[in-house]
Order: structure tokens, then C-alpha cells, then sequence
């Protein structure tokens, strides 16, 4: 596995100390109507300049974790109730509010699908962006309005001398989402979370933004978590992912392998689901059924219900994410798979 | 409401129109320069038009029998303006919508009345176009008040059941409110609505945006199975490039409230020619990792200009690289562009460019 050798080489991180991980994350909501069970239990890790994607259906718990990440989680009603995060070598759960603020936004920063509700409609999009270095490196108003311009052109925004003065709501919604990816840029972070950041914008600009952040990660070799509903996005950035469902990580893989050979029956499902652009298909595969209420997460694997495959142990036992090899047991790293059938899935 | 005397010969042979029989492949709405303009006005008291949002602007094209066109273009472009002039919910500022051969653009009355039977909405929010205090029943069977002849009263809690079941939902949720639902089921209840009267065309406007994946296909499925049952006719809107492509049979590209490129599935998916078309496919994430670094993209710089003051000659050409004098001085027209006239080419389709090309962007002939 030379190449891996050679990335991990290129990131200055070494095997032991990933930028991020995250370990047997739980959060809750404790609501009127019981409590919903949002991240079971979760697991993963990024590298510098290592982008993973973060996939699952709408509920599925991507935000509430990263939230948790960052530190913004709604609480109450939401509680991390168990777990680890640790981040360039703290757990950033032991931390004091205070130490936590300073974390944010400097060391980690987040990107969200709606840039014009994350902006400050009464304030100009350049007093917006200088104020992260007023407050957090004590510039005067010149220097970060001289920094915000140039953070705007490096976003490419044109105009950005002039448009420094104008409002969130007079810029487009292409035009917004590289205003917020400029703020969270603006502190140089180590880790950018970015939660659909493309989700609402056409697929034109869509693929304007996604290479933006690309090149962005690049160049200031960034980690990136990268959350998205859209098979079609993760396909083109990721280098690894982690499927979600029902606050589980469900299926872990490196891109390429992930796609060519799931091995969990929720990611084959989405996979044969979506229609293709390049052929005309037949019709879709549907997986039936709906996503579980997270009040009543059905028992054994949450998936069983609308799993084609289910058995009776997938009723009883919640399947733990097992390490995913070759049919002869040779490794194959970076996989796992939350199945009790996940060899018969992959090598079916 | 008294209308006009002169229209009432209008109204009666849109009425007759309503029941004549469309076979299998002929024209069922004939769309011919249509336009859609919202006026802007300035001043509180005296408003004083200043100029018009052009949300459609000269748009043609025909809707066959038993056919799904797809309409796709980025947000702005005009789809659910041009979508809801056929359905008569905003008036045409010009232009005619022949429907089996009766202009119904200035229909009202008894004629409109007709032609809503036949013409049905199905809307994208399943969320929001549900009334929240009334039950399913009602909402489904709603239809039916305005047109008791489909279903007369004593029948209608069947009927309603009936289009439950159609659609795969318990019937037995008759009684219950939109909020028990999911958004896949309530997009189910907005379909069962829309087939209540038995239409005969189905304008769906982002039916499956706000759906999850895994329930995107369900409906699509469902879709297609009552086209096939019921002999529908579908204008299928959606953003969507993937999934217009795999319930299309022939798709249009509107480009800021024109009409720029139309044709069947194969000729514009894998021989598109208008270079908006060229851009759209190629900025379409593909859900397959091989391959990712060769893949070309067309990455359009510049946003949509405003369509209350759109670009002279070609519409398109402040973000078309391709673009020369001509382009601002000539509307391109939506014809088979000269260089592939009478040519057996998939290429040979309509396509509104000067300088039009056969490129395959998507990677699939
Ligand atoms: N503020 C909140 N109050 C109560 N429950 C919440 C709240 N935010 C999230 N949840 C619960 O957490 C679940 C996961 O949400 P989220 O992480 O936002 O999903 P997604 O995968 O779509 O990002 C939701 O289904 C919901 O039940
Ligand atoms: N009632 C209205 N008054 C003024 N402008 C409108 C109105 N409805 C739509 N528009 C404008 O018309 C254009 C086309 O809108 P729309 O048909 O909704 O586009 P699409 O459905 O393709 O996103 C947009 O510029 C929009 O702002
Ligand atoms: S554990 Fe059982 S129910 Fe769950 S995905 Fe595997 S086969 Fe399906
Ligand atoms: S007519 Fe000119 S500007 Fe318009 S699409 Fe063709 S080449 Fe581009
Ligand atoms: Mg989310
Ligand atoms: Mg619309």
C-alpha cells in the first residue's frame, strides 16, 4: 500500500494521531416525546488534506454529529452522552467552554447549506468577514477589511473591492456560499466541516462551489468532512466514506471500493436507487419502506425492517461494524461494515 | 361572473375539445410562443410599470399523448412559470396552449372548468400544498366537490380509498392529517389527488426534489406505473438531470424564460448541441468514482442574468464560450441548426445556437 504510505507522508500526521477522531460518539435529544436516540455510537477519522464524506438519508444523524464536533450542538434538548473527540490531541469534550470557543473557528470551522440564514442580514458581508480577524487576532477595521477583499478574491468572488460593502441578500446563492466558505477559510482551520454545502444550489454552481473547496483544501492542506444526501458529490471529492443510518455508522470504505463493491445492503440499495445520466435505466430499484423513527429505533440492526436480506439475528443483534477483508481474509483496509451478512453481501 | 359574449363559442368548442379522444403519439398540448411577463412597478400610490420580469418568453413546443416530457434549467429559468400558465393559474401575457387543437389560454367559466378536470398539478412540497387541518379524505376527495359527476356523493369514500390504494397507501388512513405522514407519503397524497378527476395530462413540478433517495424511487416507480395504467400524459419538471433523463421520453432546456434545446432522451443526453445543454450535463456530479480525474467539466463562469432585463441576440452568450458578434446581434432560433439539416444525425434536433456541435459530455455513446 505505497500510496498510502506516501499520503500519510505528504500530511505530516502519522498513523497514531489522525487530525480527528471520533470515537463512540452518542448524542440524544431529550424531547415532550421521549428520547431520540440521533448518533449511536460513532466512529471515524480524518487526516490533513483528507476528505471524508459522510453519507446517509435526511435524519440520519450527519449534522447532529458534526454539531457535536464543533461544539454547537442544541442543548438542551441535545446531550452528548457518551464518547470521545479527539482533535490534534485533546479530547475536545473535557474542554471548557472557553477553550472550546477558542477551537472554533480557528482550528475548525463549518460551512452550512444555508448561507443566507448562517450571515447576518443587517451586516455588510465585509464587516461579516473582518470581524473573525478583529476578534480573533485583534486587527483594526482597516487591516480586516483589507484581509476580508482578499479573502473574497481568493473565494472567487469578482468585484470584491466593491462588493466588500454590500449585503448578504444582494449576492446570489452561489455568490453567498463562497462568503461563508471565505469566513470559515478566513483563521486558516485545520478542519472544515462543510454540511450539504451545495445541497442548495443548482448543479452549475454546485460544481463551481465543490471545486472551490477542493482547491481550498489543497492548498492549505485541510481536512475535510464533507456531509451530503448526494452520491453523485461524494463520488467526485471523497476519499473515503462513511454511510449513516439511523445514528450508526453503517459502512466505511475508501471511495473507489465503495462504490464498486458495497458491502452492507443499505449502501447497495441507495447505489442501485438513483437513476444514471450516461444510460437510460429500467425500473429503479426502490427500497422499501421508510427510514426508522429515531423514538423507536427497530431492534437488532435498524435496518432490518426494509432489508432484503434480513435473518432473524438481524431482529435480535445489532450488528457491530466488522472489519471488511477479502474472500481469503486478506485485509482490506479502511473497510468495515455494520452486517451480519456483510461477507455474503460483498462476496455474495 | 358574466363573461364575455364573444367567448362563448370559445368555451363550447373547448368543451367539445375536452372529450374528444387524442390517439397514442399526437400532439395533446401544443404550446406556441408563449409568454409570461410580471410586471414591475415602482411608486406606492400611482404604480408605474418600470419594466417586466420575462419568466417566459416566446416558448413553443408540443406535449404528445402518452408521452413524459422532461423540462430541466437551473432555478429562475421559468419551469414553474411556464408550468402554471398551462394550468391556467397565472394568465398568459401572450401566446396561445391549444389543447386538442382549442386555444385554453383565455379559457374561464364552465370552459376552464372542463379543461382543470383533465389538466392536473402535482406540486414539489408535499409539506407545504397539503392543507394541515384537513384529513387526507377530504384533501383527496376535494376534487370531487367541484366535479360531483366523477363521483357522486355516496361513492366518494370509495373512490377515495380507491386512489389510496393506487397509490400505495393504506386506505385506511382515510381519517387521518398530512402531518402523520412522511414527505414520500404526502407526495403520494398529492398524486392521489391529482388523479381523482381521471386526467389525461399530469404537469408535475419537482414531484421528488424534497424526497430522500431511497424514497425518490418509489415514486418514480409509482409514477411510471400509473402512467402506464391510466394512458397519461406527463410534463415532468425537475432540476434533475439523472432523473429526467430516466422518465423522459423527450426533454426540453429553458434558459432564462426561453426554450434553448429540445429532443429525445438519446439526442440530448448523448448528442446534446446547445452549449448550455453541453455545460448542464457535464456539471452533473456522477455517481461513480472511476474515472474522476479524466472527466471534463464545463465549469460556466458568471451568474444567470435577470430576466426582467436579459441579454440582446442570444440569451445565453455572457456565459457561453463559444459566443461571437453574432450572438449579440441575432436571436438564435429553437430549429435544427443548419449544419445538420437533413441530416439523419441524432444531432438533427432543435437547438436555438448559431454555432451549434454534437458533443457527447455525459461519456455514454
Ligand atoms: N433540535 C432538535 N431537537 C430534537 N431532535 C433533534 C434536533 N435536532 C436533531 N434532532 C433529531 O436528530 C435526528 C438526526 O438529525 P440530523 O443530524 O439533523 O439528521 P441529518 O442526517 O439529516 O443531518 C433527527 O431525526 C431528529 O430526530
Ligand atoms: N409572481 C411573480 N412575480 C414576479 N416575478 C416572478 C413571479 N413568479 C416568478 N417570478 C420570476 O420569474 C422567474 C422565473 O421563475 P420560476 O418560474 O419560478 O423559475 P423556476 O421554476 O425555473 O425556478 C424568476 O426570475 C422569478 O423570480
Ligand atoms: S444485519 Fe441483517 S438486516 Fe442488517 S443489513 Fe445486514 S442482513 Fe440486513
Ligand atoms: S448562439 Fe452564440 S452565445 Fe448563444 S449558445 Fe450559441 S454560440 Fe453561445
Ligand atoms: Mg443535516
Ligand atoms: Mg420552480
Amino acid at each position: 500500500m505505497s500510496t498510502a504510505v506516501s499520503a500519510r507522508a505528504k500530511t505530516g500526521d502519522t498513523e497514531e494521531a489522525p487530525l480527528l477522531q471520533v470515537r463512540d460518539l452518542h448524542v440524544e435529544f431529550r424531547t415532550r416525546d421521549g428520547v431520540a436516540k440521533a448518533v449511536n455510537g460513532v466512529n471515524y477519522s480524518v487526516r490533513a488534506g483528507e476528505t471524508l464524506a459522510i453519507l446517509g438519508e435526511s435524519g440520519s444523524g450527519k449534522s447532529v454529529s458534526s454539531q457535536a464536533v464543533m461544539g454547537i450542538l442544541d442543548s438542551p434538548p441535545g446531550f452528548v452522552t457518551g464518547g470521545e473527540i479527539m482533535f490534534k490531541g485533546r479530547d475536545l469534550l473535557k474542554l471548557s467552554n472557553e477553550e472550546r470557543r477558542k477551537v472554533r473557528g480557528a482550528q475548525m470551522a463549518m460551512v452550512f447549506q444555508d448561507a443566507l440564514s448562517s450571515l447576518n442580514p443587517v451586516h455588510t458581508v465585509g464587516t461579516q468577514l473582518g470581524e473573525m480577524y478583529r476578534v480573533h487576532k485583534g486587527s483594526s477595521r482597516k487591516d480586516a477589511k483589507l484581509k476580508a477583499i482578499e479573502l473574497m478574491e481568493r473565494v472567487g468572488i469578482p468585484g470584491a473591492k466593491e462588493r466588500v460593502n454590500q449585503y448578504p441578500h444582494q449576492f446570489s446563492g452561489g455568490m453567498r456560499q463562497r462568503v461563508m466558505i471565505a469566513m470559515a477559510l478566513a483563521l486558516e482551520p485545520d478542519l472544515i466541516i462543510a454540511d450539504e454545502p451545495t445541497t442548495a444550489l443548482d448543479v452549475t454552481v454546485q460544481a463551481q462551489v465543490m471545486e472551490l473547496l477542493g482547491d481550498l483544501q489543497r492548498e492549505y492542506n485541510m481536512g475535510l468532512i464533507l456531509i451530503t444526501h448526494d452520491l453523485g458529490v461524494v463520488a467526485d471529492v471523497a476519499d473515503k466514506i462513511a454511510v449513516m443510518y439511523a445514528g450508526r455508522i453503517v459502512e466505511t470504505a475508501p471511495v473507489h471500493e465503495l462504490y464498486a463493491r458495497p458491502a452492507h445492503p443499505y449502501t447497495r440499495g441507495l447505489l442501485d436507487s438513483i437513476p444514471r445520466l450516461d444510460q437510460k435505466g429500467q425500473e429503479l430499484y426502490a427500497i422499501k419502506g421508510l427510514p426508522p423513527n429515531l423514538l423507536r429505533i427497530p431492534s437488532g440492526c435498524a435496518f432490518n425492517p426494509r432489508c432484503p436480506m434480513a435473518q432473524d439475528i438481524c431482529r435480535s443483534e445489532v450488528p457491530p461494524l466488522h472489519a471488511v477483508t477479502e474472500q481469503d481474509g486478506r485485509a482490506l483496509p479502511g473497510r468495515g461494515s455494520a452486517c451480519h451478512f456483510w461477507k455474503e453481501t460483498l462476496h455474495g | 361572473m358574466a363573461s364575455p359574449v364573444s367567448s362563448v363559442p370559445a368555451e363550447e368548442a373547448i368543451e367539445a375539445a375536452v372529450e374528444k379522444p387524442v390517439e397514442r403519439g399526437e400532439p395533446i398540448l401544443q404550446v406556441r410562443d408563449l409568454e409570461k411577463h410580471f410586471p414591475l412597478t415602482q411608486g406606492i400610490l400611482i404604480k408605474k410599470q418600470v419594466g417586466a420580469v420575462k419568466a417566459v418568453d416566446g416558448v413553443s413546443f408540443d406535449l404528445y399523448q402518452g408521452e413524459t416530457l422532461g423540462i430541466v434549467g437551473e432555478s429562475g429559468c421559468g419551469k414553474s412559470t411556464l408550468a402554471k400558465v398551462l394550468m391556467n393559474l397565472e394568465r398568459a401575457t401572450a401566446g396561445q396552449v391549444l389543447y386538442k387543437g382549442e386555444d385554453i389560454s383565455r379559457a374561464s367559466g364552465r370552459a376552464l372548468k372542463a379543461i382543470r378536470r383533465n389538466i392536473q398539478m402535482v406540486f414539489q412540497d408535499p409539506y407545504t400544498s397539503l392543507n394541515p387541518r384537513m384529513t387526507v379524505g377530504d384533501i383527496i376527495g376535494e376534487p370531487f366537490e367541484i366535479h360531483p359527476e366523477v363521483a357522486p356523493k355516496g361513492d366518494r369514500r370509495k373512490a377515495v380509498q380507491d386512489l389510496l390504494d393506487v397509490v400505495g397507501l393504506n386506505p385506511e388512513y382515510i381519517n387521518r392529517y398530512p402531518h402523520q405522514f412522511s414527505g414520500g407519503q404526502r407526495q403520494r397524497i398529492g398524486i392521489a389527488r391529482g388523479l381523482a378527476l381521471k386526467p389525461e395530462v399530469i404537469i408535475a413540478d419537482e414531484p421528488v426534489s424534497a424526497l430522500d433517495v431511497s424514497v425518490q424511487a418509489q415514486v418514480i416507480n409509482l409514477l411510471e406505473q400509473l402512467q402506464d395504467e391510466f394512458n397519461l400524459s406527463y410534463m415532468f419538471i425537475a432540476h434533475d438531470l439523472s432523473i429526467v433523463r430516466h422518465i423522459s421520453d423527450r426533454v426540453g432546456v429553458m434558459y432564462l424564460g426561453k426554450m434553448v434545446e429540445i429532443g429525445s432522451d438519446e439526442e440530448i443526453y448523448e448528442h446534446p448541441t446547445h452549449p448550455y445543454t453541453q455545460a448542464l450535463l457535464s456539471a452533473v456530479p456522477v455517481p461513480d468514482p472511476s474515472g474522476r480525474e479524466g472527466r471534463e467539466r464545463i465549469l460556466l463562469s458568471g451568474d444567470i442574468p435577470s430576466p426582467a432585463n436579459p441579454p440582446s441576440g442570444c440569451r445565453f452568450r455572457t456565459r457561453c464560450w463559444k459566443a461571437q458578434e453574432k450572438c449579440s446581434i441575432d436571436v438564435p432560433l429553437l430549429a435544427v441548426p443548419e449544419v445538420f439539416r437533413g441530416q439523419s444525425t441524432p444531432a438533427a434536433h432543435a437547438s436555438a445556437c448559431h454555432f451549434a456541435e454534437d458533443v457527447d459530455v455525459v461519456g455514454a455513446g
